[in-house]
């Protein structure tokens, strides 16, 4: 059983075919990194697998829960998104807090609000899940208040605060200079060693290797390329990805 | 007459100035949000009609909307009555112009008011990035809660200096109800003026709607104050 499974997925916006047919798999406890050049459409994948869009064709599912399948008139999403939301939490490139809202409330409200859950309890596990991201001292602290590595720390709280089984991250250290990166990926990959089952977006190649039981490779809408991150790196076959990975390596 | 007696006069319209300057507030308010709602309505032909009404709105002087308001409904049943006397239709409206001004002028402000404020809301609304929306919408928030918890509460905040310009000009535009004789302070002050012969009066005016617009940018400041506890 996956934890995510998407196949045959084609995504285009008017004549720009994003997505072409593409399928991934996700087991329990693996950790994804997807990597590519910008526009190879690795931000939209992500993007419909967490439902910011709707997808033009192919198939989708959590945990065996069918979250979109095809017909023979075309895509068909469950009537049920919100239950399907349950499965998975996101981490926006540009943290996307509450501005307005203190970060205990950040992580709590959701909890609260919307899985109505007891507000003693739910205020212990968020307290808890910020001591676990050093930032305890933090939490009647406003969102402005705080750098961008302790704002991405508390956006990946408030997503593990709602208990997703499946983790997204899309370019989590995008917006961050290399000092507040490195406390971000420290957290991600504490959170790897856990066992959490995660797919990270990411332009971090040495952090995709040390961290990822697989790596796929993008590139125009299509994987390229993926496999154990020994394999693609060290005993890369497409030339298009070692291209792609020199670079890097030539920076 | 004297000085004090003037004031004393004047005093006495200016309750019905606040009730004009209240009700229009209390009813414009949240029309006006819903105004904004329908002006971003996805379906063409609502947010077009809503953006046709609002630019008639804005594009008359609104003391010609507080005639039409209290005098038109009137006039409207008297050429009604007129072609059924002609055509012999059996159906008469008896409509005479309404005692209380009060509520012909308040639905005049209100909805005046309302298209103003239904593109300062649009205006908040569309500056708020894309991503609260999709935060919240990852989170599992329905869209009645994301309104009001994420976005509302922001787009308040983002929009409350252009509201304060808003509601210190409809302090001053409460004068416009001498139009149709609703005796609220202004009216009364030029009628002071016509039969004293006097300037007097209109500088009093002036001087009560300088002192009730100080109170209005000191409760907005304190509104905005309160508000400012974190930035965007």
């Amino acid at each position: 059983m996956s934890v995510l499974e998407m196949n045959n997925v084609k995504k285009s916006f008017g004549s720009n075919n994003v997505l072409k047919d593409i399928s991934i798999k996700v087991e329990k406890g693996e950790v994804v990194s997807v990597i590519g050049p910008s526009g190879s459409g690795k931000s939209t994948l992500l993007r419909c697998a967490t439902l910011l869009e709707t997808m033009d064709s192919g198939t989708l599912s959590y945990n065996d829960t069918k979250a979109a399948w095809m017909e023979e008139n075309g895509i068909r999403y469950t009537k049920n998104l919100n239950e399907v939301r349950r499965h998975f939490g996101l981490v926006f490139q540009n943290y996307n807090l509450f501005p307005h809202y203190s970060v205990i409330k950040n992580l709590m409200d959701a909890p609260v609000s919307v899985m109505k859950r007891d507000k003693d309890e739910v205020r212990r596990e968020c307290m808890e899940l910020l001591s676990k991201m050093g930032l305890e001292d933090k939490a009647d602290a406003y969102p402005c208040q705080l750098s961008g590595g302790q704002q991405q720390r508390v956006s990946i709280a408030r997503a593990l605060a709602m208990k997703p089984e499946i983790l997204f991250f899309d370019e989590p250290t995008s917006a961050l200079d290399p000092e507040l990166t490195g406390e971000v990926l420290k957290v991600i990959k504490e959170l790897a060693e856990s066992n959490m089952t995660m797919v990270i977006v990411t332009h971090e190649m040495s952090f995709a290797r040390a961290v990822s039981d697989k790596v796929i490779f993008m590139d125009h809408g299509v994987i390229v390329e993926q496999g154990a991150p020994e394999e693609l790196f060290g005993n890369t076959r497409s030339e298009r990805t070692k291209q792609f990975l020199q670079n890097y390596n030539n920076i | 007459m004297t000085l004090a007696t003037m004031i004393m006069k004047m005093s006495e319209g200016l309750g019905k100035t606040c009730a004009i300057f209240f009700l229009t507030l209390l009813f414009s308010l949240p029309l006006g949000m819903i105004v904004a709602l329908l002006r971003r309505s996805k379906i063409k032909v609502i947010s077009k009609i809503t953006q046709f009404c609002i630019s008639v709105l804005r594009g008359t002087p609104l003391m010609l909307q507080l005639l039409a308001v209290t005098y038109g409904p009137y006039y409207l049943s008297v050429a009604v009555n007129k072609l059924s006397d002609l055509y012999n239709w059996s159906f008469y409206l008896d409509i005479s112009i309404s005692r209380n001004k009060l509520i012909p002028v308040v639905i005049a402000f209100a909805i005046n008011y309302a298209a103003y404020f239904a593109e300062i809301y649009r205006s908040g609304l569309e500056s708020m990035p894309v991503g609260q929306y999709e935060a919240a919408h990852v989170l599992g928030y329905s869209k009645p809660q994301t309104f009001m918890k994420i976005i509302l509460p922001q787009v308040i905040r983002r929009i409350l200096p252009s509201m304060t310009n808003e509601i210190v000009t409809l302090v001053k535009d409460t004068s416009m109800a001498f139009t149709v004789s609703y005796q609220e302070m202004f009216t009364i002050g030029k009628q002071v003026a016509n039969s004293q012969t006097s300037f007097v009066p209109f500088i009093i005016a002036g001087v009560f709607y300088y002192i009730f617009n100080a109170i209005v940018g000191f409760v907005m400041g304190r509104v905005e104050k309160s508000m400012s506890y974190y930035t965007m």
